[in-house]
C-alpha cells in the first residue's frame, strides 16, 4: 500500500497552492516604494574595443537618474571561477578578470558594458538606446570556432592569453602512457568524433535582481533569481563588491526554474546594489527573454574524439578522449569544473573498463559564458560513451544489450575505484537494465517495427546505461582538486514552544519541492503531522549558511544536515524526557512522536517536550540550557552514483527526416525514495530536456558571432507535441552507502541519460533501413538525418 | 494617459494607460495581480495567457486600451468562490502538473480554455493546443495527465510508473 505520508508518499506539494492560484512571489512580483528601472547596454559585436561610450545624451534624457560603465567597476573586484584547475604541465589556469560591466573590450554579443537607471522602465530603455547609438566600437574578428580558437594566436578573446586555451588537462595523466599502449595493441578500437551541442538553459523565469540599499544602518539587500543565495552573497561582497558579508542580505524568494543558469553570480545583481548605493532608492532589473538568450551561462558545447579499445568479443579494454570545451567569453563561476572533475571523473561509466584518459582544452571565444547546465559535464561524459558503445556494437556485430551486460561492473565488486579517481559505493546496473528491457518490451520490438513499416516508418530502439555521480563532495577532497568553496549543506531546525517546527534549510527550492519533502522527513523522523513543518529557505537572514542546490545535491547533501539536526533535537529531547519523568537517559526511548521510559508507560509527547523546552518550570537547568533549536553541517563522505538504463524507441520519416519519439523508459536506481511522485517528476523533465538537446535544441553562432538561435521562435524548445508519455521506474534501489537516509539524487539523471538513448535508436532506425549511418550530430534535426540518407 | 476599464476577475477595474500599455503590464503593474507571467518577449512562452471575454489569449500581445470594456480572466480568478481550488488547478496539484510554476498560470489558462472547447480531449487534442505554452520543468507528461483527469477521464493506465 502506498504510504499517505512521511518518507516514501508522494504527498502532495504544499507549495502548488500559491502557484495555482497566481500567488507565487518571484522576483519580478515584488514592487518597492520609490523603485528605479535598471536597463543594460548590450555589445551588438561579438569582439571590440571600445573607444567611446557615449553616455552624454543619455544623461540629460527624461526620467534618467544615473548612468553607469565599465569605468565605474574598474577599481572593484572580479567574479571569479569557483575551481582553478591545472593544466597537464602543471601550470595554472588563465584566469582573465571578469568585471561587472565590461571595460576596454567587449567580448561577446550581449556583453553589457554601460547600464541606465531611470524613473520608468521605457525611459531606462530609451537612454539605453541612446548609448549603444553613440557608442564607438571598433569591431574586431570574432573568435567563434574552437579549432580555429586554439589555432591562430593572432586573434585573442583576451589580450593575455595567446592561444585562447584556459587549461589543457589530463586526467589522469598518470595512465596516459598505459593508455596508449592499450589502445595500441587492442584487437579492434573504435573512433567516434561528435558534438555535444550547445543549448540555452531556458529557465522559464528570466533572471531578474532588486537592489536595495539602506543608509541608515549601511545594509544592503539583493532580491535575485538565484539558486544559491548564500553562495551570490559570497561571490558579491568579498569578491566583487567588497561589502562586509555580515551587511548584505540576499533572498532568493520563488525562482521560476534553474537548471544550472541560476547557481552563477552575473553582472547585473552588483549593478543594482551599486546603483541602490548611489541613489539611495530601489533598483530592478528583470531581463528580456532576448538578454537571456545573450546573457545567461550556456551549457555543453564540446567537439570530442572517443576512442573505444576492445576485443572481438566486445569486453571494453580502454577509453581514450580528447575534448575542445568551450568556456565562452568569460570563466562563469563552475565553468572550469564542469568539463573536468564532472566529466572526466565519468568517463569509466558503469564499466569494467581498465584503462580510461581524459584530455580536455577549455578555449576561450567571442560567445556567452558557457557553465553548468543540468547533468554538467556528467550528459557530455554520457553522451560520448553510450554513442562509441553502440558503434562498436556495429562495427563488431554484437548486442548492444549483451554488451552492457559483459562489461558492466558486478555487485560484488563495490565500493569499486574506477581508473578515473570515483569510489562507487554501491549499484545494480544488470537490475536497471533488466527492468528496462521489460517495460519497454524489448521482444515486441520487431511487431512495432513491422507496424511501423506498414506505415512507412522506420523503427529504431536505442539504448543507454548511464552513471553520474551527484553531491559532489568531500570539501576536503575537492579543494585538494581546486576547489575554492566547501560543498557541505547545513540546516537549522527550530522547535518552536507551541510544538510546531520551522525548518531553517541551506538548499534552495526552485521548482524541486523541497518545501514538502524536507517536511515528509521531518514528520517521519520526530512522528509530527506534515503540516506542522515549515520549510524556510532562500533568505541569508534566515538559513544557516548553506550552499544551494545544484549537481542534484540537495537531499544528498542538505537533506542529511536537515537529519543531523533532527538526531540532535531528539537526543536534547531524550535528555529533557529524562528529568521530566524522573528516569535514566539512557533508558529513554522516542519512537511515534513519543519520549518513553523503556518497559514502562511513563511518557511524554514532543508537544510537551517542547512546551518545556521554552517554558522551562520542571527542566534540568543546571546542566541543560533551555529551548530547542539544533543546526548541523553535513560535508559527505563521498559523492553519491545514480544508474539507470535508459530504452527509446522512435520513428523516422523517410521522406521528411523528422524524427518522433514513440516510446520513452527509465529504469533508474537513486537509492531511497523520500516522494515517488516528484522523482518521478524529475525524471520526466530531464527526459524532455534530453529529448530537446537530442532533437531540437542548438545554440548556433554564425562566424561573426551572432547568436541566429536568439528567441523562441529561432531555438527549439521542446513543446508538448514534441515528446511522449514516459514509462519510468526506480524499483531497483540501492541505497547510498554513505549518508543515513540512503539516498542519491534525481534530479539531473534525465537529461543525463537520454540523448544518447535517442540519437541510438535513430542511427538503429537508420541501419535496419540499409542506410549505413555512423553518427549524426545533434540536434538530430530533419534536415540532418534526411541529408545524411541522401547523402 | 488614458483610463481604460475593464471587468477583471468580476470586478470593474479602472488604470492608467499608454497607448502602448500591454494588457500583461495593465494586470501586472496597473492592478497587482502579478499571477500573469513574462516568460518571452516573442509572444511563444504562454506564461501569460489569460481569457479576454472568454478566448485564451496572450496578454503580452494585446494592447490594454484595445480591450477596454472587455470581460477579462486571470489564474487569480480561477479558483472556487469558497477559496478552494478550482477543478483544473486541482488536478494539476494532483498529478504534479507543475514544478517551479512560472509557466503553470498560463497552462491553466490555456487548459481551461481547451476544456471549454474540448470537454473530453484526446491526449494528442491537449498536446497540439498546448503547444504554445512552453513549460521546461515538467516534460509535459503530468500536465498533459493533468488536463485530461480535470476532464474527468481515468488517467492512471497513460503510462506505466
Amino acid at each position: 500500500m502506498p504510504k499517505d505520508s512521511g518518507i516514501g508518499a508522494s504527498s502532495k506539494r504544499r507549495e502548488d497552492i500559491r502557484f495555482l492560484t497566481g500567488r507565487g512571489v518571484y522576483t519580478d512580483d515584488i514592487t518597492l516604494h520609490g523603485e528605479l528601472h535598471a536597463v543594460m547596454v548590450r555589445s551588438t559585436v561579438a569582439n571590440g574595443k571600445i573607444v567611446s561610450v557615449g553616455t552624454a545624451r543619455a544623461e540629460t534624457m527624461p526620467g534618467v537618474q544615473a548612468v553607469f560603465t565599465g569605468a565605474d567597476f574598474a577599481a572593484v573586484g572580479g567574479n571569479p571561477a569557483g575551481w582553478l584547475i591545472n593544466s597537464r604541465d602543471g601550470t595554472p589556469m588563465r584566469e582573465p578578470k571578469r568585471p561587472v560591466l565590461a571595460h576596454g573590450k567587449v567580448r561577446h554579443v550581449g556583453d553589457a558594458y554601460a547600464a541606465v537607471v531611470a524613473n520608468t522602465y521605457e525611459q531606462a530603455r530609451d537612454a539605453a538606446q541612446a548609448i549603444s547609438d553613440d557608442t564607438v566600437i571598433e569591431e574586431l574578428p570574432a573568435i567563434v570556432n574552437m579549432a580555429a580558437a586554439v589555432a591562430n594566436p593572432a586573434n585573442r578573446v583576451h589580450d593575455e592569453i595567446p592561444d585562447n586555451v584556459c587549461y589543457d588537462w589530463g586526467w589522469i595523466e598518470d595512465n596516459r602512457a598505459k593508455v596508449d599502449a592499450a589502445i595500441k595493441s587492442a584487437p579492434h578500437v573504435t573512433t567516434l568524433e561528435l558534438v555535444n551541442n550547445r543549448l540555452v538553459p531556458n529557465a522559464m523565469e528570466p533572471r531578474a535582481s532588486i537592489g536595495e540599499y539602506f543608509p541608515g544602518t549601511g545594509d544592503y539587500k539583493l532580491t535575485t533569481t538565484s539558486q544559491n543565495p548564500h553562495l551570490t552573497r559570497l561571490l558579491v561582497a568579498a569578491f566583487v563588491l567588497g561589502i562586509p558579508e555580515n551587511k548584505l542580505t540576499v533572498v532568493a524568494p520563488d525562482v521560476g526554474g534553474g537548471f544550472g543558469s541560476k547557481i552563477y553570480h552575473y553582472g547585473e545583481e552588483a549593478l543594482v546594489l551599486a546603483a541602490a548605493k548611489k541613489l539611495h532608492r530601489p533598483v530592478r532589473w528583470t531581463a528580456e527573454r532576448s538578454e537571456s538568450f545573450l546573457s545567461d551561462a550556456h551549457g555543453r558545447d564540446h567537439e570530442t574524439k572517443i576512442e573505444l579499445a576492445s576485443d572481438l568479443e566486445g569486453n571494453f579494454i580502454a577509453i581514450r578522449t580528447t575534448t575542445l570545451a568551450n568556456v565562452g567569453a568569460y570563466l562563469s563561476n563552475f565553468s572550469t569544473v564542469t568539463p573536468t572533475f564532472l566529466h572526466g571523473t565519468l568517463m569509466a561509466g558503469p564499466y569494467k573498463v581498465p584503462n580510461v584518459y581524459v584530455n580536455v582544452k577549455t578555449v576561450f571565444t567571442n560567445t556567452a559564458p558557457v557553465d553548468a547546465y543540468r547533468g554538467a559535464g556528467r550528459p557530455e561524459a554520457t553522451y560520448s560513451i553510450e554513442r562509441v558503445v553502440d558503434k562498436m556494437c556495429r562495427e563488431l556485430n554484437l548486442d548492444p544489450f549483451e554488451v552492457r551486460r559483459k562489461n558492466f561492473l558486478t555487485t560484488d565488486m563495490f565500493p569499486y575505484t574506477t581508473p578515473v579517481g570515483l569510489v562507487y559505493d554501491t549499484g545494480n546496473y544488470q537490475a536497471t537494465l533488466e527492468k528496462a528491457v521489460q517495460l519497454a518490451d524489448v521482444a515486441g520490438f520487431e511487431k512495432r517495427a513491422a507496424a511501423s513499416r506498414a506505415k512507412g516508418r522506420l523503427r529504431g530502439m536505442g539504448l543507454s546505461t548511464w552513471i553520474e555521480a551527484c553531491g559532489i563532495a568531500p570539501s576536503h577532497l575537492v579543494g585538494i582538486l581546486g576547489a575554492r568553496v566547501g560543498l557541505y549543506d547545513a540546516a537549522t531546525v527550530r522547535v518552536n514552544a507551541t510544538g510546531n517546527l520551522s525548518v531553517m534549510v541551506g538548499a534552495h527550492s526552485h521548482g524541486q519541492g523541497h518545501e514538502t519533502v524536507f517536511a515528509q522527513i521531518v514528520s517521519s523522523k520526530l512522528g509530527v503531522p506534515e503540516s506542522s513543518v515549515e520549510i524556510v529557505h532562500g533568505d541569508t537572514s534566515k538559513i544557516p549558511f548553506g550552499m544551494g542546490s545544484y549537481g542534484s545535491r540537495s537531499l544528498a547533501v542538505c537533506g542529511v544536515a536537515m537529519d543531523k539536526a533532527l538526531d540532535k533535537i531528539i537526543a536534547k529531547g531524550k535528555k529533557i524526557a529524562a528529568h521530566m519523568l524522573e528516569a535514566a537517559e539512557g533508558d529513554i526511548t522516542f519512537a511515534d512522536g513519543k519520549f518513553s521510559v523503556a518497559g514502562t508507560d511513563k511518557a511524554k509527547t514532543f508537544g510537551e517536550i517542547a512546551f518545556s523546552a521554552y517554558v522551562p518550570h520542571n527542566y534540568p537547568l543546571e546542566t541543560l540550557e533551555p529551548g530547542l533549536e539544533e543546526t548541523a553541517f553535513y560535508d559527505p563522505a563521498n559523492f553519491t552514483y545514480p544508474a539507470g538504463a535508459y530504452i527509446c524507441e522512435v520513428e523516422v520519416d523517410p521522406d521528411t527526416g523528422r524524427v518522433e519519439v514513440a516510446s520513452f523508459t527509465c529504469a533508474d536506481d537513486f537509492g531511497n525514495v523520500m516522494n515517488p511522485m516528484i522523482v518521478e517528476g524529475q525524471v520526466h523533465g530531464g527526459v524532455g530536456q534530453g529529448i530537446g538537446q537530442a532533437l531540437l535544441e542548438n545554440a548556433h553562432y554564425d562566424e561573426n558571432g551572432q547568436l541566429l538561435t536568439g528567441s523562441y521562435m529561432d531555438y527549439a524548445m521542446p513543446r508538448a507535441d514534441d515528446v511522449p508519455f514516459y514509462t519510468v521506474d526506480h524499483s531497483c534501489s540501492t541505497p547510498c552507502t554513505h549518508n543515513p537516509l540512503g539516498v542519491k539524487g534525481c534530479g539531473e539523471a534525465g537529461a543525463i541519460g537520454s540523448p544518447p538513448a535517442v540519437v541510438n535508436a535513430v542511427i538503429d532506425a537508420l541501419h535496419r533501413a540499409g542506410h549505413k549511418i555512423d553518427h549524426i550530430d545533434m540536434p538530430v534535426s530533419p534536415s540532418r538525418v534526411w541529408s545524411a540518407m541522401n547523402a | 494617459m488614458t483610463k481604460v476599464t475593464m471587468t477583471v476577475n468580476g470586478k470593474s477595474v479602472s488604470a492608467e494607460t499608454e497607448g502602448r500599455t500591454l494588457l500583461s503590464a495593465f494586470l501586472r503593474e496597473g492592478l497587482g495581480l502579478t499571477g500573469t507571467h513574462i516568460g518571452c518577449d516573442t509572444s511563444q512562452c504562454g506564461a501569460c495567457v489569460v481569457h479576454v471575454d472568454g478566448k485564451a489569449v496572450k496578454s503580452c500581445s494585446v494592447f490594454a486600451q484595445d480591450v477596454a470594456g472587455a470581460s477579462v480572466k486571470t489564474i487569480e480568478g480561477m479558483a472556487n468562490a469558497d477559496g478552494s481550488l478550482g477543478v483544473i488547478q486541482q488536478a494539476f496539484q494532483d498529478h504534479h502538473g507543475l514544478q517551479c510554476g512560472f509557466c503553470t498560470p498560463g497552462m491553466v489558462m490555456s487548459a481551461a480554455a481547451l476544456l471549454a472547447e474540448n470537454s473530453k480531449p484526446s491526449e494528442a487534442d491537449v498536446r497540439h493546443y498546448l503547444e504554445g505554452n512552453i513549460c521546461r520543468c515538467t516534460g509535459y507528461h503530468n500536465i498533459v495527465k493533468a488536463v485530461m483527469a480535470a476532464s474527468g477521464q481515468d488517467v492512471s493506465a497513460l503510462a506505466a510508473e
